[in-house]
């Protein structure tokens, strides 16, 4: 091996660790403003209109179809629940308090039955407006939803703007979706 | 007032690390023999230092010092003694002054034990870690400070996670530690010898040691993480490729590939400079290790929260510490010439097929890790990567690796003949060939491929004991004289063979694991995988610090409790396993709810999991023999003139 090649040679951990130093610090900014979450389920709706749909009422509340998220007057919070869920109930009180500050939450409920979402309802309260009932999960599949609970705010031109998989926390409504509702106010 | 102390200790030892580093890097080309005496005496006063600052830390935990913010996050009163200690690193701010505690416990080992070492190449040595530790010390005094008080206290801290509280936790991190923060003595000493442009056969000597107390300790680490995932946190397996228990992989695999070449250096002066780069990599492996849980950019179970300037700044630690150490190599190393020679079939050949797979194996493992941030940053599409790309790529790589360490110690160095080792391995490999067409038959072609390849390195391991100890030439009981008498370096290396097989045994076996998740009622009984489970009663419990709900299960006679956890401090129900092991199968149960007043349980029959650990075991013990080698003992031999 002539000697150029050798030193040429030693020197490619340097630049692939260098390269990857990038990376990392590239990561590490688009962290730190929020363009990049390692943790986060994307939605291949975010940034788009909703697929269509159509869901019956339930729980005594109507139902709602896409028809009525095109052009809401304000924007709306759609969350997809079921009674048989077990983390749904501990995002209740963020669901309560944000429909007491005037944000219509519209439910979804997932593959239940009528008697079981009554009792979940008299047990965790109502925060919804509206609840559309997707007996057969086909929504959920058009949604791309992974799991109950799942949260999707749609802005006043009915544009998917923010998504989260799980329940909804204190610290995550204070920090990620409130400046959200005020942006899109 | 403690914590102040502390607080104090700390900001000395960031001092002290810092004068550390000055003095043992420039120190020698001075040629003043005071600034070479230095440096041992700052690393042991480093030491003294951060132990203050640590032993104020536990004594915070101890006595439930509410007022340190750190306390009153992590604990509460009602945490027993034990744990009220071990969760002082069981956060992230403690975590990282342990990990400060272990470097400069490093550098106190090196300055107590490294009197046989020439004094310019320990103040070098000593130099490296300090630089190493005082830019971690400072990371822990500036952005990751424990010691931060909050005023009013709370009555009650906020509690531990009860996953946590267990003696997994207490062992694990700290074995793990000393195994990540060693191999900063193996890097030290490749910077020390780069700088002063020589690695020679004292060099491998010197080195060898070193990498492998920090190898043992890495091993037993891994192993009773994964011990712990299974015995405690009731996950039923024992290794998920997650994105952490893959940064402790990475530098076992580099630390693994090190110990092998620094053979080569020591014996024959070859593989110098690959030596010097695995050192490189294995300690830099360990800080991105500690790198990747701290930024949160893996999403992983084991991270711990903290935030993106943490991130960044230890990304400029890692930037300075491998950039530069990386930066030096590729201006030095190129120098580094072989002395010896040797033929394509040769114990050094069977030396550098190990350092190619195991290279091939960290590359691929860390790929695997690394591909959904940096996807990410491509293209900006998310995905994770799971189990079945390691499976599927670390399993074929395994294959050479293990063909290869089978006959590898029985290869003659610089020039060896296949025909005598052949004829000695003939019964491993025989035995070996066997199992593999029985067992494809009856199972499958990986579990077969891993019954047989373990087998394979236990065999031939043992027969190459056999061989040293002069088996079939001379008497049984001359022969087991000889065995006693083998240098412990060879019985270690052949005990770490063999642990490694063992280890590979439980692998396979684990393949051929049988699960089954029921609802039992009281007096029902189900049938898995050959063993008949019957649930006797479900009965109720007060703990220390937690209710419990035990499952009485009947198995052929033997009784096993799967429990559950109620921790009403933080609403956290936890279910702890009930396992029973015969040593080759453990039965595995563990309650998982309890559905109108009936058990839901998770059954399983898991064959060979113990040999998973029992082989770590042996791997770790291995090693510790190895090091008692009187070689080691008497020390290093002095350096030939140049």
């Amino acid at each position: 091996m002539s000697p150029l090649r050798r030193r040429l040679l030693f020197g490619v951990p340097l630049a692939l660790v260098s390269a990857g130093g990038a990376a990392m610090y590239t990561l590490l900014e688009r962290m730190r403003t929020d363009q990049y979450d390692p943790r986060a389920f994307p939605s291949p709706l975010l940034g788009k209109p909703l697929p269509a749909f159509s869901l019956p009422g339930t729980g005594g509340l109507p139902g709602f179809a896409n028809t009525d998220l095109t052009a809401p007057p304000r924007p709306v919070l759609v969350n997809w629940f079921s009674s048989w869920c077990a983390v749904c109930p501990q995002e209740a009180p963020q669901l309560a308090a944000l429909a007491r500050q005037g944000v219509p939450v519209w439910g979804i409920d997932y593959e239940d039955t009528p008697t079981a979402l009554a009792e979940f309802l008299a047990t965790n309260g109502t925060p919804y407006s509206r609840i559309g009932a997707d007996k057969s999960g086909l929504t959920a599949i058009n949604w791309g939803v992974y799991g109950v609970p799942e949260t999707f705010l749609i802005d006043k031109t009915g544009i998917v703007r923010w998504h989260f998989a799980g329940a909804l926390t204190d610290e995550l409504v204070a920090e990620r979706l409130q400046p959200l509702l005020e942006q899109y106010a | 007032m403690i914590p102040e102390l502390g607080h104090f200790a700390l900001a000395l030892a960031v001092a002290i690390a810092g004068a550390q580093a000055v003095i043992g890097l420039f120190g020698p080309s001075l040629r003043d023999p005071r600034a070479l005496a230095a440096a041992p005496l700052l690393a042991i006063c480093q030491f003294a230092a951060a132990a203050c600052a640590f032993g104020a830390l536990v004594w915070a935990g101890v006595v439930s010092d509410f007022t340190v913010e750190n306390i009153a996050n992590f604990s509460s009163a009602e945490v027993p003694l034990f744990y009220r200690i071990s969760g002082v690193w069981g956060n992230h701010d403690g975590s990282i002054l342990l990990w400060c505690l272990i470097l400069s416990l490093c550098g106190l080992a090196v300055a107590v034990a490294g009197g046989n070492l020439p004094a310019t190449l320990r103040a070098r040595v000593l130099g490296v870690l300090g630089l190493v530790s005082a830019g971690f010390l400072l990371f822990t005094l500036t952005v990751s400070n424990p010691f931060t008080r909050i005023w009013p206290p709370p009555q009650d801290g906020q509690g531990m996670n009860p996953i946590l509280q267990d003696p997994g936790l207490a062992f694990h991190p700290p074995v793990l530690y000393i195994g990540y923060v060693g191999f900063s003595v193996a890097f030290a000493f490749a910077i020390a010898a780069l700088l002063e442009g020589r690695v020679d056969a004292a060099f491998g000597r010197w080195v060898r040691p070193w990498a492998l107390v920090s190898w043992c300790f890495l091993t037993s680490g891994i192993a009773l993480g994964s011990w712990w995932s299974y015995y405690t946190l009731g996950w039923g397996g024992y290794w998920f490729w997650d994105p952490v228990e893959n940064a402790s992989l990475l530098p076992w695999l580099t630390g693994t590939a090190l110990l092998h070449c620094a053979i080569v250096v020591e014996k024959r002066e070859a593989l110098k400079a690959w030596t010097v780069l695995f050192a490189i990599a294995t300690f830099s492996l360990s800080l991105t290790g500690t790198f990747l849980v701290r930024s949160g950019i893996l999403n992983s179970v084991h991270s711990f929260a903290a935030s993106p300037d943490q991130g960044l700044f230890i990304l400029a630690l890692l930037g300075i510490t491998i950039g530069g150490s990386l930066l030096l190599f590729a201006i030095r190393a190129p120098a580094l010439t072989a002395n010896g020679i040797y033929a394509p079939l040769s114990r050094e050949s069977a030396l550098v097929l190990n350092n190619v797979f195991l290279g091939a194996s960290t590359a691929v493992v860390f790929t695997g890790t690394l591909y959904p941030p940096v996807l990410n940053l491509l293209t900006g599409i998310q995905l994770s990567v799971g189990a079945p790309f390691f499976n599927q790529t670390v399993i074929p790589l395994s294959v050479p690796i293990i063909l290869t360490m089978g006959a590898g110690p029985l290869l003659a160095w610089k020039r060896a003949s296949l025909a005598p080792v052949a004829q000695r391995l003939a019964l491993a490999g025989a035995v070996a060939l066997v199992l593999l067409a029985a067992m494809t038959a009856a199972t499958n072609l990986v579990t077969a491929l891993g019954l047989a390849g373990g087998t394979w390195v236990i065999l031939s391991a043992l027969t190459d004991l056999a061989m040293r100890a002069g088996l079939g030439r001379v008497s049984p009981a001359a022969a087991l004289g000889r065995l006693v008498k083998l240098p412990r370096a060879q019985v270690g290396a052949a005990l770490g063979h063999i642990g490694f097989g063992v280890t590979v045994l439980g692998i396979a076996g684990m393949t051929l694991a049988s699960q089954s998740v029921v609802v039992l009622s009281p007096g029902q009984s189900t049938v898995v995988g050959g063993y008949s489970f019957k649930l006797d009663n479900i009965t109720k419990a007060p703990g220390p610090n937690y209710t419990q709900h035990i499952a009485t299960l009947s198995v052929d006679g033997l009784k096993l409790y799967p429990t559950r956890r109620f921790f009403s401090a933080q609403g956290i129900i936890t279910s702890d396993a009930a396992i029973h092991t015969n040593g080759f199968v453990d039965l595995y149960t563990v309650f998982a709810g309890e559905p109108n007043g009936n058990a839901e349980l998770r059954l399983s029959v898991h064959p060979l999991a113990p040999e998973i650990w029992l082989g770590g075991l042996i791997m770790a013990l291995g090693g510790f023999f190895s090091l008692s080698d009187r070689r080691l003992r008497i020390g290093a031999p002095s350096r030939r003139a140049a």
